[in-house]
């Protein structure tokens, strides 16, 4: 009884109260001992919990007050003292755990709580996020409108698909109630409205341009947010509704002229058309930045699509402006034609018929003048007979000049005699002069060739004509006529520089001058002289008669002959010059070598200039051939040897001879073999003498034959002593020559 | 007659076989030839071709005679004439032989005969009219005078 420290109970052990107490502690101490059972089971079940060791404190701190609960059970009767100090010790340690629980809890309850605001935080920027893609999804998905219907602008070229599309297209992808288009009028001073995009036809609204809203939005190339009561945006009905936000943009005109150069081309006078879109009423939508940057990209496009259809437009009209005038143009061609096929066959009848009767008139009077006739008479008949003269050469004038004007008319070259010519004219002309009393003079050169080759009929003509108009118009005085031929110095004439006269071998220049001491004609009048049909003022010259085709006759005839005419005069009553140039060949030249024109003694001058020694070979099977060639070549101081066939030209050939020539064109003896035997039989290429072929005919076949046997040079016979001399010359410098013609 | 119009006439007589077209320059390069060293170049060249053509002429009357006409042999005699001819420019007679050489390549016989006639009055021409030239010269040269030099003035 000594160690009962406990106080009296004051009631009995086994009473109701003490059981229901006895059974309540047992059960707590049975959920003490299971709640961290349980506890345990889910922590190690789920990996994340971040306070494990508060859990463990936790579990200690419930194990232990089960276990105090538990021990408490055996305090209720007498009990050992072991016992009182068990359960002491359980007390002592329940408390130290839980008040240290309770301190830590303090410290994670705030970071439990920060945990649950940040899910929080989290969830809400999870949601803004989703709003902002949405967003941005919706952006592209406009932004893939703006390129479709680009797309769709610029594959017609028709401009009011173009609109209608452009309209069409912005509605659906931007959702439009209403979009719309005003044009300028041609006025330019009003906007009509012309495209809608639910009305298909549109009743055509005007609107004056000058509007503080409407230049508002001409003068930014932004769209802008304009008021729905403006009377460009009132396009639907009114009604009960509340529009939407309107917007409209500038969509600029752009012309053919804005692209000349090559930056962007100014907008500032530039015409512009409106576009207006209307947002759907009472949807309390709003324009965002985007949608309007949309519109001024889709109205940019539209300004150049509609530029692109214009200058289409203009270019197909061009086209057709061209393909008519072609039309017209080759009908006037055609016209032309026909215009001179008409008066050429006229002219043809007009030929014969004219100079017949023409012919017959001036045969029978001439005839009459033989006759008995009285003074009167035979005055009549004169001047019947001058007159017919004078019809007849108008006639032939001018049949002559349309022929030339055609160019149908062609010399008709021929060797002729030049001293005789001028002898004619002479002839032709003295009773004229000798009538009005002028003396005519002829001077020709020495050097001037007694024969020469061209058109002798029509350089008679020529001289006849210039001869006769220094008769007409001098009535006193002398008439000189000098010819020459013409050097280089002579040749040019400072008032004609497009007379380039070329000197050349077979053709020589003559040069006349008929000087008068006559009239005169000022020089002014100079360059109408050369003109058909015109005539100077002057009284005495219209007396004269005459048509006025005469120079331009001759003017025709020495164009053709490749020279020049032209007056020099120094004023009126001083006399003039009539001075022409004309090309004529030297006979005997045409396609044969050069004829010596020096004397023999520069010939032995020349010699001098000669092969002396030179050891030549002559293959040649014709023997007339062969001494002309040796001839030649003796003459040139050469060493000859002859030879007629292929096989004694090899045998004979030595080192010593320097050149060979040989005929390639005698049938029969192959001279390209001989090339090529000479080539094989001097290896050497010093020791080899030169070959050349000679040939009576030049071809290209004959050429490559010889290159290929290895011939240094071809000389076309038949050879003249200059050319034999300049072949040898040029071999043996060169040791090559081509081509020798 | 004096030595001056004999030359005259020689000069006149030249000039005009120049015209007619019986010799061409050619000649007048064989008269160049001719010199102190060489004073009879032209009459030697002439006679040799007188002597070679009339062969020629034979050889070609033979081969045209034949019953199967050698065209071949016929082009060649020919074409030695030709040769001559332009050598030394007597051009009718080349001429002659050109169109001659033509109707050799067609085998034409009947055509070739008549070529042959046209030939051989061609030369006889130019014969003739050499001869007549060569005549004239002796006359001047045994008269005393010198032949003149043709300076042909084109």
């Amino acid at each position: 009884m000594e160690s009962c420290y406990c106080i009296e109970p004051q009631w009995p052990a086994d009473e109701l109260l003490m059981k229901y107490q006895y059974i309540s502690d047992f059960f707590i101490a049975l959920a003490y001992f299971s709640i961290p059972l349980e506890l345990i089971y889910f922590v190690k079940k789920s990996a994340v919990f971040p306070y494990r060791w508060v859990l463990v404190q936790f579990g200690a701190f419930i194990v232990l007050c089960g276990a105090t609960h538990l021990i408490n059970l055996w305090t209720f009767t007498v009990h050992s003292r072991t016992v009182a100090i068990v359960m002491t010790t359980a007390k002592v340690l329940t408390a130290a755990v839980s008040c240290a629980t309770a301190l830590m809890l303090v410290h994670i309850i705030p970071d439990l709580l920060s945990v649950q605001t940040r899910e929080l935080f989290l969830k809400n920027k999870a949601a803004e996020l989703d709003r902002e893609m949405g967003l941005i999804r919706t952006q592209e998905e406009t932004g893939r409108h703006v390129r479709m219907l680009t797309h769709e602008i610029r594959s017609t070229l028709d401009r009011h698909t173009i609109l209608q599309t452009t309209l069409v297209e912005l509605g659906r992808t931007l959702a439009l109630e209403e979009c719309a288009l005003w044009m300028p009028t041609r006025t330019g001073l009003e906007l009509q409205l012309s495209y809608t995009l639910h009305q298909q036809n549109p009743v055509g609204y005007t609107v004056p341009i000058h509007l503080p809203v409407i230049n508002q939005v001409f003068s930014s190339s932004h769209a802008v947010k304009i008021s729905p009561n403006c009377p460009v945006a009132r396009l639907r009905p009114a009604g009960k509704y509340v529009p939407g936000e309107v917007v409209a943009v500038r969509v600029p005109l752009l012309h053919l002229s804005n692209f000349q150069i090559n930056d962007w081309p100014e907008l500032s006078t530039k015409r512009y058309a409106l576009m207006v879109l209307m947002l759907p009423a009472d949807s309390a939508r709003q324009w965002h930045v985007y949608e309007l940057e949309l519109v001024e990209v889709v109205a940019d496009q539209v300004a150049v699509a509609l530029s692109h259809a214009a200058i289409l437009e203009e270019s197909m009209r061009a086209r057709e402006l061209l393909m008519e005038q072609n039309v017209a143009l080759d009908l006037a061609r055609r016209e032309a034609e026909t215009a001179i096929r008409a008066r050429n066959d006229f002219l043809a009848v007009m030929n014969h018929e004219m100079r017949t009767p023409m012919h017959v008139i001036i045969a029978l009077s001439s005839l009459l003048q033989e006759t008995e006739l009285t003074p009167e008479q035979r005055l009549m008949v004169e001047t019947i007979l001058k007159s017919s003269n004078l019809l007849a050469t108008l006639i032939n004038d001018v049949l002559d000049l349309s022929s030339l004007e055609d160019g149908s008319l062609q010399l008709e070259l021929e060797t002729f005699n030049l001293y005789a010519v001028f002898r004619e004219v002479l002839n032709l002309i003295e009773p004229v002069a000798s009538v009005k009393r002028l003396h005519v003079s002829l001077n020709l050169a020495p050097d001037l060739p007694e024969y020469a080759i061209g058109d002798e009929k029509r350089l008679m003509q020529t001289i006849l004509n210039v001869v006769s108009n220094a008769v007409k118009f001098s009535m006193e005085g002398s008439i000189s006529i000098t010819a020459f031929v013409a050097k280089s110095e002579s040749l040019r004439d400072s008032r004609a520089p497009e007379f380039y006269p070329v000197p050349s071998d077979n053709h020589f220049y003559l040069r006349v001058q008929v000087k008068d001491s006559g009239s005169g004609i000022s020089p002014q009048d100079i360059h109408k002289l050369f003109t058909k049909f015109a005539q100077t003022q002057s009284t005495a010259t219209r007396n004269s008669g005459g048509s006025g085709l005469g120079l331009a006759i001759c003017k025709r005839f020495v164009n053709l002959m490749e020279g020049h005419i032209w007056i020099e005069s120094e004023g009126l009553g001083k006399g003039c010059t009539a001075i022409f140039i004309v090309k004529l060949g030297i006979p005997g030249c045409l396609n044969e070598s050069k004829l010596p024109i020096m004397p023999r003694m520069s010939t032995t001058i020349h010699s001098q200039i000669a092969f002396p020694g030179l050891k030549v070979l002559v293959m040649d099977e014709n023997g007339v051939s062969r001494m002309v060639t040796k001839g030649l070549l003796v003459h040139l101081g050469c060493d000859v040897t002859m030879v007629s066939s292929s096989d004694e030209c090899l045998r004979v050939v030595s080192h010593e001879h320097k050149v060979v020539l040989i005929d390639v064109c005698v049938p029969g003896i192959d001279g390209y073999e001989t090339a090529m035997r000479i080539h094989e039989k001097f290896t050497k290429h010093h020791e080899r003498p030169l070959i050349v072929a000679l040939t009576g005919n030049t071809d290209k076949v004959i050429n490559e034959n010889c290159m290929k046997v290895g011939m240094d040079g071809i000389v076309l016979k038949p050879v003249s002593l200059d050319k034999m001399r300049s072949v040898l010359s040029d071999l043996l410098e060169h040791q090559v020559l081509f081509e020798a013609i | 007659m004096e030595v001056g119009q004999m030359q005259r006439r020689l000069m006149d007589y030249t000039k005009s076989l120049f015209m007619e077209g019986f010799l061409d320059g050619q000649f007048l390069q064989l008269q160049q030839l001719q010199d102190e060293s060489n004073p009879d170049f032209v009459v030697e060249v002439v006679s040799l071709f007188f002597d070679d053509s009339e062969k020629l002429l034979n050889d070609l009357t033979m081969a045209l005679d034949q019953p199967n006409v050698d065209f071949k042999k016929v082009d060649a005699h020919v074409h030695q004439l030709k040769g001559s001819s332009s050598s030394i420019g007597a051009q009718r007679v080349k001429n002659a032989c050109i169109a001659f050489r033509n109707f050799c390549e067609e085998q034409n016989t009947e055509a070739c005969l008549r070529c042959l006639q046209q030939v051989k009055q061609e030369y006889y021409l130019a014969k003739n009219k050499l001869e007549s030239l060569f005549r004239l010269e002796q006359q001047i040269v045994a008269a005393g005078g010198s032949v003149p030099i043709m300076e042909m003035g084109f």
